[in-house]
């Protein structure tokens, strides 16, 4: 039954077209917790003068990887839509580096899942941003 | 010697305008994206121009959360460098002599951006206008709201706060 689920959310990921067209694939999913990664490309730089990657692109990747750890909860049935995201930009992701996104979906109510995400480049001691959100819980 | 004549107004406008569209489209993220900037006056509308691969919910179809979040804080953003260059315009504080294309606009850098969704993105271009709240030295706060075929009907706000650019080292010259 939860494996089901993990394929169908895998599936269902692998389906996005922006997700696809900015290079973002699941590294590992579990009940709630996702990873996901996204590969640097030129076409994401923000600021061409040093090729840091642009904030939107971030906050792409800790979007998905939020709504995911969604669908992959255990009380969730269905998919999701996000009802508000904030993220928090700590430093400039090292340009040339993958960005890694760990997001856990840490309460489900009958409405609503509570998640945060975590993005990191290759330094795992310092993260490049944090993300906390409210997703639609129950049928989106 | 006669005094030289100033510059026309519309000149100077024509020569903002090709420095804004310079600025644009040296990012490769917003070219990737798909936004371009309609200057009305002083009002700044961006133009998110619709593509599949803009989608995030194929079922529905709806737009990515992520995309409308990049296209918002974009359009904040842009409105933020800009905004201060037309005030400096209106008051008269146009540096004349400037080459039409040297966009050495230093990018104000995001500190936290907060997305409301309030209705799911349709599949269509998408137009968003920014306010900047507060501009200090040192941090600037900048309300954004997005709309589709109805002015009204807000599918998408947000709040961020943003850092300067150091004043000292980032002389705005257009």
């Amino acid at each position: 039954m939860e494996i089901d689920k993990k394929v169908v959310a895998q599936k269902f990921m692998e389906a996005i077209p922006h997700a696809k067209d900015l290079g973002i694939w699941i590294e590992s999913i579990g009940e709630g917790v996702v990873e996901m990664h996204m590969k640097y490309q030129e076409k994401l730089i923000g600021d061409p003068a040093t090729g840091v990657i642009h904030g939107g692109a971030v906050f792409s990747l800790l979007d998905t990887c939020c709504g995911a750890a969604v669908i992959s909860h255990p009380e969730q049935k269905g998919l999701t839509a996000t009802i508000d995201l904030r993220v928090d930009y700590m430093r400039p992701a090292t340009p040339g580096e993958t960005i890694r996104a760990k997001a856990t979906c840490y309460n489900v109510t009958k409405s609503v899942a509570f998640v945060r995400a975590v993005a990191l480049d290759a330094n795992d001691q310092k993260p490049v941003a944090t993300a906390t959100g409210a997703f639609v819980a129950g049928d989106a | 010697m006669a005094p030289k004549r100033p510059e026309s107004v519309q000149l100077i406008k024509q020569r903002r305008d090709a420095a804004l569209a310079d600025l644009v489209s040296s990012i490769p993220y917003i070219q990737f994206l798909g936004v371009h900037f309609d200057r009305r006056g002083d009002e700044l509308t961006a133009v998110l121009t619709y593509r599949d691969s803009l989608i995030g919910n194929p079922g529905l179809p709806a737009l990515h959360g992520g995309a409308t979040a990049a296209f918002l804080e974009v359009a904040a953003v842009i409105e933020l460098g800009w905004a201060n260059l037309w005030r400096q315009m209106e008051t008269g504080q146009s540096e004349a002599n400037a080459p039409a294309t040297s966009p050495l606009i230093k990018i104000p850098k995001t500190i936290d951006f907060t997305v409301d969704y309030l209705r799911s993105g349709l599949p269509r271009d998408a137009y968003a206008r920014a306010k900047v709240t507060r501009s200090g030295r040192r941090y600037a706060s900048v309300f954004v709201e997005a709309w589709q075929d109805n002015r009204t009907r807000t599918f998408a706000q947000a709040t961020g706060h943003f850092l300067m650019p150091d004043i000292t080292d980032a002389k705005i010259k257009v």
